[in-house]
C-alpha cells in the first residue's frame, strides 16, 4: 500500500490545491511534497533493509478483458534512484520558491503536484498500458504549467515541446501495442513483455526498436530530436523547468532502461552504433552550442543535452562489466540533483537582476558570496570534479564507453571525453560571467541568498559533497542491475 | 422492442403537447419525461433480453449487445436533453415539434440497432434521416439553416437511392432480405462463390453507409449542414445518430459481410485514409469552432471505421461501444459551452477560463478526450478500436498513419486550449451558464474521465 500512497498523496494533494484557493496553497503544497519526500524515505529504508517487500509493490485488476493489471513496483535500484529524485525535488523547489510566488498560486501547485505523481507513476508502472498512461498524464500538467507561467513566446514553444512528445508516444503506443499482441495469453505486464520480446526475430525488433526509440529519444532529448528542448526551457518558468530537465527527460532514459533494452535486446544491439553515434554527436554538438550562448538558460539547457547524450551512450555501450550501465543509473540521479541546483541559482539570479543574459552580469562574488560559493560547488559538480558527485558516475560511463562491444568504441570514447572538457569550457565561463568581473549597475544591487534558499542550496551542496565522497551510496543501490 | 414503440408513441405525444401545453416549460419537462422513461424502459428490455436474444417476426433480433447499446445511447440522448433542452425550445415558435422530431431519430436509432432484415434496416434510416433534414431547417428565418436542409435533403436522397439499390442488388443474387435466413448466409460464405450482383450491392450499402457517417469522399455535406443548422442540433446530428449508423453497419458488415472481407476491405481503408486526412487537415485551418468540430466529427469517423475494418474482432464491437459513448458525450460537452458563447471563432473564447473556469475545465476534458489523452475515456476509445486492427497482424501502416493524424488533431482541439486559458480576452456570453448547467457539464465531465480509469463500465 506505501508504493500506492507515493502516487495519491501528491494526485490527490494536487487536487486539493485547486480547491483549497490561494492563501493555502503554498502551505499545503510544501506540506504535500514533504509527506511525499517522507513516503518516499520510508519506501527506501524498507528497499535498502529488504524488508516490508509487500509494501513495495502493488497489484490489481484493472481492465481484465484486455490483460492490463494496476500493477505498481520499487523491485531494482534506478527506480528507488527515480523515485528519490522526484520526491526531493520538489520540496526543495517549492521552499526555494517562497520569495518570489507565481501568480494564481492554487493553479501553480496543483499543476506540480499532479505532474510530480505523474511522473512517479512512470518510473513505478510494471504495466505496459499503465506505463503509457502515466507518461502522457505527466505531460498535460507541464504542457499547462509551461504555457501558463514563463516568456512572452512561451505559448507557442511549449506547443512544439507538446507536439513533438505526443507523436513519438503515439508511435510508441503501436509499437507496445505491436508486442502486446504477440505475448500468448494477452497481457501488458512487464515480465510477459520481455519475455515476448526477446522471442521476436530480428527483421521485427529492429523496426521495433525504432517505433519505441524515437519517443524515448524524444523526451531525453537526444540529437537529431532535440530542437524543442532549449526553447522550452528558456520560455517556461524556472521551477517548471527544473521539473522538466532534472525528471521528465530522465523518463526518457529511464524508459530505455525498462521498456527497451530487455525488451528489444536484438534490435537494441542492431542500432547499437547508430544510437551511439547520434548520443556522441549531441555531446559535442550540444557542448560548442552551450560555449557561445548568451543566455544562462539556453546556456544550461544545451549543457544538459550534453550530459545526457553521454548517460545514453553509457546505457547503450554493452560494456561487459557493466560499469556504463551503472554509471549512468548514478548519473541520472546525480545530474538531477546537480541541474536542479544550478535551475534554482538560475531563477534566483533571474528573480533578482530582471535578465537572462550573460553579458549584463558579472561581479557578483563581490556582494553575494554565499551565491558564489553555491555557485561555484554545484558547477563543478556540473564538470564532473572529483570529490563532487559527478565525477563518479561520468568515470563509471566513460570506462564503460571504452569498454562497449561496439567496435568503434575508441572513436567514440576519445570524441565523449572531449565533451568532458567542452563542459569546463562552457561551465567556467558561465561561472565567470555570472560572478566575477566589474559590478554593474543591474548587479550592484544584489542581494545574497534568503535563509531559505541558502538551507535548500546547502542541502544541496551537502548531497554533492557526500555522494563525492562516499559514492558507495549510491553504489549499492545499483550494484544489482 | 418497448423502447421502439415507446419512443413512436411519445413522438406523438409531443406532437400533441404541442397543441395542449402553453407554456415552453411544461414541453420540455414532457420532454425529459418521455427521455427518462425511454431509458427505464431500455434497461428493462435488457434485463428481458440478456439471456436469450429474441426475434421479432423475422425481422428484427434483440439480442444483449444491441439492447445493451440501446441502453447508452438513450443515455447518451438524455445527456444531450439535459443540457440543450432551453437551447432547443429557444431555436423557434414549434418546440414541441423539434422534440417530437428527436424522438422520431430515437426511433430509428433503436430500429437500427435490431434489424435483422434489409427492410427494417432500411426503414431505420429513413426514420433516422428525415427528422433531421426538418431539424437542419428549423430557423426558418435563418438562409444558412435553408441551405444546410436543403443540401442535407439532396444529398441524403440520393444516398438512400444507392441504398435501395444496393439492396435489390444484393436480393437479386441470395433471394432474401433476411440477413440470418439461410439463402442470405450462403451467398456470403466465400468470396469465390460470390455472384458478381452482391459485389457491387455490397459497394453501395458501403458508399450509402459513407455518406452518412461523413466518411470521405462522401463527407461534402457535412461541414455546410453541421455548421447551419442550429447550434442545439448539430451535437445531436453529429454524435447520437452518427454512433448509430455505425452500429447498424458493424453488424452488417461483420455478421453478414465477414467473410467476403476482401471484397470490401480495400474500399473501407481507402475511406478511412481519405476521411482522416481531409478531417484533420481542414479542421486545422479552421476559424469557427462549430466548423472546426464539423470536421472533427469527420476525423472522429475516420477513426470509428477502424471498427468496421477489423472483421470480426471482439475488440471492434467493445471499440465501438466505448466510442459511441465518448465521442458523443465528448462533443456534446465541447458543443454546450460553444452555444454559451457570442462568438463561435477561436477569438471569441480568449480568456473564458478567467471568466467561466467551469465552462473551460469541462471543456478541456471534452478536447482531451477528443484528442485520446489517457485518463480520459478518449484515450481507450481510441485504443479498442486501433488495437482491434493491430490484433489482426496485417495493415500495421494504417494503425501508425491514424496516430500521427491523431497527432494533428491535437493541433486544433489544444488551439481551443490556449484560446481559454493561455489568451486574454472578453469571452462575450450569449447566455449566462445556471448553477444547474454548471453541474450537469462537470457530471458529463467526470462520466469522461471515469471511463478513462475504467472503460470496462461501458463493455455490460
Amino acid at each position: 500500500m506505501l508504493i500506492l500512497l507515493l502516487i495519491l498523496v501528491p494526485f490527490i494533494g494536487g487536487l486539493a490545491s485547486f480547491l483549497f484557493g490561494e492563501k493555502m496553497a503554498y502551505a499545503w503544497a510544501v506540506f504535500t511534497s514533504l509527506l511525499t519526500l517522507a513516503i518516499a524515505g520510508t519506501a527506501y529504508y524498507f528497499y535498502s533493509q529488504a524488508t516490508h517487500t509487500t509494501d513495495l509493490s502493488f497489484d490489481c485488476p484493472w481492465i481484465e478483458s484486455i490483460g492490463s493489471t494496476f500493477s505498481l513496483s520499487m523491485s531494482d535500484g534506478l527506480s528507488v534512484l527515480m523515485i528519490g529524485l522526484t520526491g526531493l525535488l520538489f520540496p526543495c523547489v517549492f521552499i526555494s520558491m517562497q520569495n518570489k510566488q507565481p501568480e494564481r498560486k492554487h493553479v501553480f501547485y496543483g499543476l506540480m503536484l499532479l505532474a510530480q505523481a505523474g511522473l512517479i507513476g512512470v518510473f513505478l508502472a510494471k504495466d505496459a498500458l499503465l506505463f503509457y498512461l502515466f507518461w502522457e498524464v505527466a505531460l498535460i500538467p507541464v504542457y499547462f504549467l509551461s504555457s501558463m507561467y514563463g516568456g512572452p513566446n512561451r505559448i507557442p514553444v511549449t506547443f512544439k515541446f507538446f507536439v513533438y512528445t505526443f507523436v513519438g508516444s503515439l508511435v510508441m503506443l503501436v509499437a507496445l501495442l505491436i508486442i502486446y499482441n504477440h505475448t500468448p495469453v494477452h497481457s501488458f505486464s512487464w515480465d510477459a513483455f520481455v519475455s515476448v520480446g526477446r522471442s521476436l526475430p530480428e527483421a521485427d525488433q529492429s523496426w521495433l526498436f525504432w517505433m519505441l526509440f524515437i519517443a524515448f529519444a524524444i523526451k531525453m532529448p537526444v540529437f537529431p530530436f532535440h530542437t524543442w528542448q532549449p526553447d522550452a526551457y528558456e520560455q517556461s518558468a524556472t521551477p517548471v523547468t527544473v521539473v522538466l530537465s532534472a525528471i521528465m527527460v530522465k523518463m526518457g532514459l529511464f524508459a530505455v532502461v525498462r521498456w527497451l533494452l530487455p525488451i528489444i535486446p536484438l534490435g537494441s544491439i542492431h542500432w547499437m552504433n547508430v544510437v551511439l553515434l547520434l548520443c556522441i554527436i549531441g555531446v559535442v554538438y550540444a557542448s560548442c552550442m552551450a560555449m557561445v550562448q548568451t543566455n544562462i538558460k539556453r546556456l544550461i539547457a544545451y549543457s544538459s543535452i550534453a550530459h545526457i547524450g553521454l548517460m545514453c551512450a553509457a546505457i547503450f555501450s554493452y560494456s561487459n562489466n557493466l560499469l556504463g550501465v551503472q554509471g549512468a543509473y548514478i548519473q541520472m540521479f546525480n545530474h538531477g540533483i546537480n541541474i536542479m541546483g544550478l535551475w534554482i541559482l538560475v531563477s534566483i539570479v533571474e528573480n533578482r537582476l530582471g535578465t537572462q543574459d550573460l553579458r549584463e552580469m558579472g561581479g557578483i562574488a563581490k556582494i553575494a558570496p554565499r551565491f558564489t560559493i553555491a555557485l561555484v560547488l554545484i558547477s563543478l559538480a556540473n564538470i564532473a570534479l572529483p570529490l563532487t558527485n559527478g565525477f563518479v558516475g561520468e568515470f563509471m560511463m566513460l570506462n564503460g564507453l571504452f569498454n562497449s562491444i561496439s567496435t568503434y568504441r575508441m572513436v567514440f570514447t576519445i570524441i565523449a571525453g572531449l565533451g568532458v572538457i567542452l563542459s569546463a569550457v562552457y561551465t567556467l565561463g558561465m561561472i565567470q560571467k555570472v560572478a566575477y568581473g566589474e559590478l554593474n549597475e543591474k548587479t550592484a544591487s544584489m542581494k545574497d541568498l534568503t535563509m531559505n534558499e541558502w538551507i535548500i542550496l546547502l542541502v544541496i551542496m551537502g548531497i554533492i559533497l557526500f555522494l563525492g565522497f562516499y559514492p558507495n551510496a549510491l553504489m549499492l543501490l545499483v550494484d544489482t542491475p | 422492442m418497448n423502447a421502439i414503440v415507446l419512443s413512436g408513441i411519445w413522438g406523438v405525444v409531443m406532437m400533441f403537447a404541442g397543441l395542449f401545453l402553453k407554456s415552453s416549460k411544461q414541453i420540455q419537462w414532457t420532454a425529459l419525461l418521455g427521455i427518462i422513461a425511454l431509458l427505464v424502459v431500455s434497461i428493462l428490455d435488457y434485463q428481458a433480453h440478456s439471456v436469450q436474444a429474441q426475434t421479432y417476426f423475422g425481422m428484427m433480433t434483440i439480442d444483449v449487445y444491441t439492447s445493451w447499446f440501446s441502453i447508452l445511447i438513450t443515455a447518451c440522448c438524455a445527456m444531450y436533453l439535459l443540457i440543450f433542452h432551453k437551447d432547443i425550445a429557444a431555436v423557434g415558435k414549434n418546440e414541441a415539434e423539434y422534440f417530437a422530431l428527436i424522438f422520431f431519430v430515437m426511433c430509428g436509432v433503436y430500429l437500427l440497432a435490431s434489424y435483422s432484415n434489409l427492410l427494417i434496416l432500411f426503414l431505420g434510416i429513413e426514420i433516422l434521416s428525415i427528422p433531421q433534414y426538418i431539424l437542419a431547417g428549423s430557423d426558418k428565418e435563418n438562409i444558412k439553416s435553408n441551405e444546410a436542409s436543403l443540401k442535407y435533403f439532396l444529398m441524403g436522397a440520393f444516398s438512400t437511392g444507392l441504398l435501395l439499390m444496393g439492396m435489390t442488388l444484393i436480393y437479386g443474387a441470395t433471394g432474401s432480405f433476411d440477413i440470418t435466413s439461410e439463402k442470405f448466409v450462403g451467398q456470403f460464405e466465400q468470396l469465390s462463390s460470390m455472384s458478381s450482383l452482391s459485389f457491387v450491392g455490397i459497394l453501395l450499402l458501403l458508399i450509402s453507409f459513407g455518406f452518412k457517417v461523413s466518411a470521405a469522399p462522401l463527407h461534402l455535406w457535412t461541414p455546410d449542414v453541421y455548421d447551419g443548422s442550429p447550434t442545439a442540433f448539430t451535437p445531436f446530428m453529429a454524435t447520437i445518430v452518427k454512433v448509430s449508423v455505425f452500429v447498424a453497419f458493424i453488424r452488417l458488415f461483420h455478421f453478414s459481410f465477414g467473410n467476403v472481407s476482401d471484397a470490401w476491405q480495400i474500399a473501407i481503408a481507402s475511406m478511412i485514409v481519405l476521411t482522416l486526412i481531409i478531417g484533420n487537415v481542414t479542421a486545422v485551418y479552421q476559424q469557427s469552432l462549430k466548423r472546426m468540430m464539423a470536421y472533427s466529427s469527420i476525423a472522429q469517423a475516420g477513426f470509428m471505421l477502424f471498427s468496421i475494418f477489423a472483421v470480426n474482432s471482439t475488440l471492434a464491437y467493445k471499440g465501438i461501444l466505448l466510442y459511441s459513448v465518448v465521442y458523443s458525450l465528448a462533443s456534446i460537452g465541447v458543443f454546450a459551452v460553444i452555444i454559451k458563447m457570442k462568438d463561435y471563432t477561436y477569438d471569441g473564447f480568449n480568456g473564458l477560463a478567467k471568466k467561466q473556469p467551469v465552462l473551460a475545465f469541462t471543456a478541456t476534458v471534452c478536447l482531451l478526450s477528443l484528442v485520446g489523452i489517457p485518463l480520459t475515456g478518449g484515450f481507450f476509445a481510441k485504443y479498442f478500436v486501433l488495437s482491434a486492427v493491430v490484433e489482426q497482424g496485417k495493415y500495421i501502416w494504417i494503425v501508425v498513419f491514424a496516430v500521427l493524424m491523431a497527432a494533428i488533431s491535437a493541433y486544433y482541439y489544444f488551439r481551443v486550449i490556449r484560446s481559454m486559458y493561455f489568451k486574454t480576452g472578453e469571452a462575450a456570453m450569449h447566455t449566462e451558464p445556471t448553477t444547474w448547467d454548471k453541474t450537469l457539464l462537470i457530471l458529463n465531465a467526470m462520466i469522461i474521465l471515469l471511463l478513462g480509469v475504467l472503460p470496462s463500465l461501458v463493455f455490460g
